[in-house]
């Protein structure tokens, strides 16, 4: 937990530095993420493999991992495309993976200050493990935290997409490895503070039970996304309280 | 255009569209009460939502695999309050070491 802990203090300097990100919270963004850049880098060259047995162009496969960058919409578009399953259940389902992004962009939106171009950049950094680490608690987050966990994940990604893409899968299937546990032991690590208010708790179990309701149910990517309900019922249900 | 060709276009102009629609139509404002109040719930919810999917999917059903031991690993050194890293690195040998043994 060092790594997390450093936040509040860095939020703090961030508070009172409007101009913007000091490069200390970055560093404690990139700091926090470090944990994951071994098992992005490690799927990034799987995802590297998969593109390229699925006879994507190598230069096409690093521009997706640039433009998209989420592993697991681009696995599963590129999945189907070896299937054969077609171009438009590939769009489908990578944007249906993608469509969480939306409250999550939402989420961020007070903490991205700046000209449109930089907003809309900044905003290209959060995949679910940045936003996490930037979350400061009560629902604010630190751009500089949002940019140093985002540079360092998307450099391991699109590095290791292109070793995958010329190298091939050399380290194997990452499952292997473990390494499909390494993001929900993160999450895990990242959830647990917050879960000593009433409020986070319940909003916890409640997207927790109906994502895993919905797995069997509807198409992969919804699950995560109705995770929202919960909190717009407790958010109404607070508001009838006070 | 090739199949790929679309997919890696429009998936990427779509995700970032999907990431980009708060922060630039937004303009930095601070969110009503109302929204901030839904927001500050929204990370335990999806984070226990990604959590459970990444523990428990399978293919469109749920699965016991030995990513649950990797997890109970992961929890038993956060009680211990061990840096991140190391429950990172628990969670994935145990996960590796589970399915090496079956």
């Amino acid at each position: 937990m060092s790594h997390v802990t450093l936040a509040p203090t860095d939020t703090l300097a961030a508070m009172s530095n409007p101009e913007g990100a000091p490069p200390s919270s970055r560093a404690a963004g990139a700091r926090a993420s470090i944990p994951l850049a071994a098992p992005v880098f490690a799927f990034g060259v799987s995802f590297g493999a998969l593109a390229e047995a699925a006879g994507i162009q190598p230069l096409l496969a690093i521009a997706m991992s640039a433009t998209t960058f989420a592993g697991s919409a681009q696995f599963a578009a590129t999945s189907i495309l070896t299937e054969g399953g077609g171009a438009a259940a590939a769009l489908i389902a990578g944007i249906l993976l993608n469509t969480r992004y939306m409250p999550i962009g939402i989420s961020l939106s007070p903490a991205l200050d700046g000209p449109t171009w930089k907003r809309f950049l900044h905003a290209q950094l959060a995949v679910d493990e940045s936003w996490a680490i930037a979350h400061t608690g009560g629902g604010r987050f630190d751009k500089g935290l949002l940019i140093g966990a985002g540079l360092t994940l998307y450099l391991s990604w699109i590095v290791g997409t292109s070793l995958g893409v010329v190298a091939g899968g050399f380290l194997g299937d990452p499952a292997r490895l473990g390494l499909d546990a390494a993001f929900p032991a993160l999450f895990l690590v990242l959830v647990a503070p917050r879960l000593r208010e009433c409020d986070a708790r319940w909003a916890a179990l409640g997207g927790a039970a109906i994502a895993l309701t919905l797995v069997p149910l509807a198409p992969a990517g919804i699950p995560i996304l109705v995770a929202v309900i919960p909190p717009l019922l407790i958010a109404r249900f607070s508001w009838l309280r006070h | 255009m090739a199949p790929a060709l679309i997919v890696v276009v429009f998936l990427g102009l779509a995700t970032m569209a999907l990431k980009a629609t708060g922060p630039v139509l937004l303009e930095g404002r601070p969110l009503p009460p109302r929204a901030t109040a839904v927001v500050a719930s929204m990370g335990p919810s999806l984070l226990a939502a990604l959590i459970a999917v990444s523990t428990f999917e399978g293919d469109r059903s749920l699965v016991l695999d030995e990513r649950v031991l990797g997890m109970v690993g992961a929890g038993i050194a956060l009680r211990f309050k061990v840096p991140s890293l190391i429950v990172v690195i628990i969670a994935a040998a145990v996960t590796a070491t589970a399915r090496a043994i079956r």
